[in-house]
């Protein structure tokens, strides 16, 4: 299978790209490893329609990536690509506190992937902590399916957000509507769980309140090993785009989180104009200071990583402990001799842990990109 | 400034680091110095598997003794590096390779070591995920395993020796009384002209199924793979890990071929373990073994107070204990505990 | 509505339920067990953790949360 252009991944900034992108081409394909398209944020409920003569993939895990562009999917086998938009997204941070690993604790997103895609919540009482604008949004979309949200910690200082909306009246109303949503909700700032035991979450502060789930997440981090893999230069930690979203990478563009953690706005406009770069039409130039606003309002405060205990595990593939992890200086030497990020997760969420708490940076991404079946393996040019 | 050392090993590796440990043990004063992290080349590249191979005499002398030394070693070992004392199982296809087994147990038992014929039914009693069809095997019951990088952490903190984390450009910058060269495939940058060639191998490692095999699996065509010449080898070697991952492999090739051996080392081992198929693969990577014209390691003196220890193909983790044994009784002036002549440095000239 | 089986344990969900989904809301919260022996269920959500690994119709470490049930599905935790 042969395409002008591939989007990977159907959230917003995939979706907008598929849009602009079909406007010229009728070559188009857009690939995701979910069920419907929208991403995390639309999960099932897309407000853009994946665009007429878009050829569109869903439930299809890419596992490599190959420079020219070739693409091996674990289902469709081989595709191929003139042009490459990489929409691949962002993950949750998870942080470490003692309990984090118990059944019973999610990620904020996380948990609201699970109520999408068909959780029954109604009655439960759920905590929401961690950071970010997210926060709210899943607490009221959990209110919304029937939970009993028992209250929001958010890490950051009041002191911080308030200039932060401030800055941003455009955001406001959504603010304002999804604390409507939340009335009678606490929502407590500079405020974080530092443990979990038996339904009972202990937060910074003493305060101890008993749930049912605890979905817990300390912001995003940009899905880059797509990127990485076609060696795509970074930028401290993010893909690094000209003002087409284009990459070091001749021919790669990239939009949405992994060029910088922006929210929808931001993806909806960065795919636009990946979608409009990739087949040859104008582009609007990118407006900036959002990205290093939203960070600096929800800088996540040091006293986050000191949270876990000796015995707490770090590694949740491999059961690495905080301890074991201490003698050690740099990330490939921990997994050499721990085996700390060796695991089916391939240190997806144990390595931006350990970059928060020991300053540590992932070595290169290995392939597969994600686990597949030894067979798939065979069906083409696969290389480690 | 701080004393040269009696002697500079370069290699930071399992045979680097056993040779640390054999010279400090005997009273020498060590260093290390390396471009990477101790164990993170080849050694970490590896299965692990420690194994006595009978392809001549020299290689079998040298495998048994290792793997002996090993054994003893292992009490000694922190429990992250996993020895786990599994056997082997060398599977024979048809009844031309079950002779080939019996003619391997006769020689396993003239030299002392266990070793017990399996029929058919035994093979699938031992392992029940082989395909069906299959003539029988060997278990050799002394071979072992082991998670090498943490063995070869561990030698490096017994040794108590300093390990510098530098590149090295030339052996004869170094200040010591005797310099020792053990940077596997990379030996050749060092020392220009030597007959060690990297011979690249792929391997898979999947996630957890425990008991899905259960002891490290080879194909008794393995050593025509190991030992022949030919530009591009595969054969099927799966490995259980402790934890129930499996390590699949293997293959082998010279630098200037290009074609991927992921491919037929995948079918060779889907050939025999049909159920691999289904296995999650979690990673896969590729390594460079250090091969010598005879497939025998190099060890000993190389010119004045340069030393070698290269050349172990895919026996570095294995051998890198009776290595390390030979070449301190070389630079130390003793009785080597086997005879080193088979190993020496010099027999490929003229 | 969708009949499935979960440690033998008959469930009927609404269709396009994802496997993590029926597992917690009939209350199964371990859903593997860990290398030490630790109880886990699903975090992330969204494919990336892992940690929502089952065995589905036979085959080990599917996993849940990306996973619609089917009729018949037959899922054992581990």
């Amino acid at each position: 299978m042969k395409f002008d252009v591939v989007i990977l991944g159907a959230g917003p900034a995939g979706l907008a790209a598929a849009r602009a992108a079909g406007r010229r081409s009728a070559s188009v394909a857009l690939v995701d490893d979910n069920v419907t398209a929208g991403g995390q944020i639309w999960r099932g409920a897309p407000r853009i329609a994946v665009p007429a003569g878009v050829r569109f993939f869903p439930q299809t895990r890419v596992f490599d990536l190959r420079p020219g562009f070739t693409l091996l999917t674990e289902s469709h086998g081989a595709m191929e690509a003139s042009r490459l938009i990489l929409a691949t997204g962002a993950r949750e941070l998870f942080l470490p506190f003692p309990g984090w690993t118990a059944p019973g604790v999610f990620g904020a997103g996380g948990l609201q992937a699970l109520v999408k895609s068909g959780l029954p919540v109604a009655g439960k009482r759920v905590m929401v902590a961690g950071s970010g604008p997210l926060l709210l949004a899943v607490a009221a979309a959990l209110r919304t399916a029937g939970a009993r949200v028992v209250g929001i910690a958010e890490q950051a200082p009041l002191g911080r957000i308030v200039p932060f909306l401030a800055k941003y009246p455009a955001k406001l109303p959504q603010a304002f509507a999804l604390r409507a949503r939340l009335v009678g909700v606490p929502y407590w700032t500079g405020t974080w769980p530092v443990r979990f035991a038996e339904g009972m979450v202990t937060l910074s502060g003493g305060r101890t309140v008993s749930v049912d789930y605890l979905a817990c997440g300390f912001g995003l981090v940009p899905n880059t090993e797509a990127a990485q893999l076609l060696g795509c230069r970074l930028d401290d930690g993010f893909v690094a785009v000209d003002s087409r979203q284009e990459t070091s990478v001749a021919g790669v563009y990239c939009a949405g989180e992994p060029t910088g953690i922006g929210g929808l706005d931001k993806a909806l406009e960065d795919g636009e104009r990946a979608g409009a770069a990739a087949t040859g039409q104008a582009v609007n130039p990118s407006r900036g200071a959002f990205v290093r606003d939203l960070a600096a309002a929800f800088h996540l405060d040091p006293r986050l990583f000191d949270l876990a205990e000796p015995s707490t595990v770090v590694c949740r593939c491999e059961d690495v402990s905080c301890a074991a992890l201490r003698p050690y200086r740099e990330w490939r030497e921990a997994k050499l001799m721990t085996r700390c990020g060796m695991g089916p997760c391939q240190g997806r969420i144990c390595g931006p842990i350990t970059n928060c708490l020991l300053g540590w940076s992932a070595e290169s991404v290995r392939r597969p990109l994600v686990p597949v079946a030894a067979e798939i393996l065979l069906k083409d040019v696969f290389e480690p | 400034m701080t004393p040269s050392p009696d002697v500079m090993i370069v290699g930071a590796g399992i045979v680097g680091a056993a040779c640390a440990y054999e010279l400090a043990r005997a009273g020498a004063r060590v260093e290390v110095i390396d471009s990477g992290l101790p164990g993170g080349g080849a050694t970490a590249a590896g299965m692990g598997h420690l194994v006595v191979l009978d392809d001549n005499e020299a290689e079998l002398t040298l495998t048994k003794y290792s793997v002996g030394l090993w054994h003893s070693l292992a009490k000694e070992l922190p429990a992250a590096a996993e020895f786990w004392g599994c056997g082997t199982v060398w599977v024979a296809a048809d009844e031309v390779e079950m002779a080939g087994a019996r003619a391997k147990l006769s020689v396993y038992r003239q030299h002392g070591l266990a070793a017990e014929l399996l029929d058919e039914r035994q093979l699938y009693e031992a392992e029940p995920n082989l395909r069906a069809g299959l003539a029988g095997g060997l278990l050799v019951n002394g071979d072992a395993m082991v998670y090498a990088p943490v063995a070869t952490r561990f030698l490096l903190e017994q040794s108590k020796a300093k390990v510098t984390r530098a590149a090295v450009t030339s052996l004869d910058d170094l200040k010591a009384g005797a310099v020792v060269c053990a940077t596997g495939a990379m030996a050749p940058a060092l020392v220009p002209g030597l007959r060690v060639r990297p011979r690249k191998g792929y391997l898979a490692i999947t996630d957890r199924y425990p008991g899905f095999a259960r002891h490290p699996l080879v194909e008794l065509g393995y050593l025509q793979s190991a030992h022949g010449d030919s530009n591009e080898s595969v054969a099927f070697n799966v490995q259980p890990r402790p934890t129930g991952q499996l390590l699949i492999g293997s293959s082998r090739q010279y630098e200037d071929a290009t074609a991927s051996l992921l491919e037929p080392m995948l079918e060779r081992a889907f050939a025999y373990m049909p159920g691999l198929r289904a296995c999650s693969v979690i990673r896969t990577w590729t390594g460079f073994r250090a091969s010598t014209p005879d497939k025998l390691p190099m060890i000993g003196r190389l010119r004045d107070r340069v030393y070698l220890a290269t050349g172990h193909e895919g026996l570095g983790v294995t051998t890198s204990l009776g290595t390390a044994k030979i070449l301190a009784a070389l630079i130390l002036g003793y009785a080597p505990p086997i005879p080193a002549w088979p190993y020496r440095v010099e027999r490929f000239d003229g | 509505m969708v009949k499935l089986r979960c440690d033998g344990v008959e469930m009927v969900v609404a269709e396009g339920t994802s496997v993590a989904a029926a597992l917690l809301g009939a209350g199964v919260s371990r859903f593997r067990s860990s290398v030490t022996g630790e109880p886990r269920g699903p975090l992330c959500g969204m494919g990336v953790c892992m940690e929502c690994r089952v065995t589905i119709d036979g085959v080990g470490h599917r996993l849940a949360c990306q996973t619609p049930c089917r009729a018949g599905m037959e899922v054992m935790t581990t």
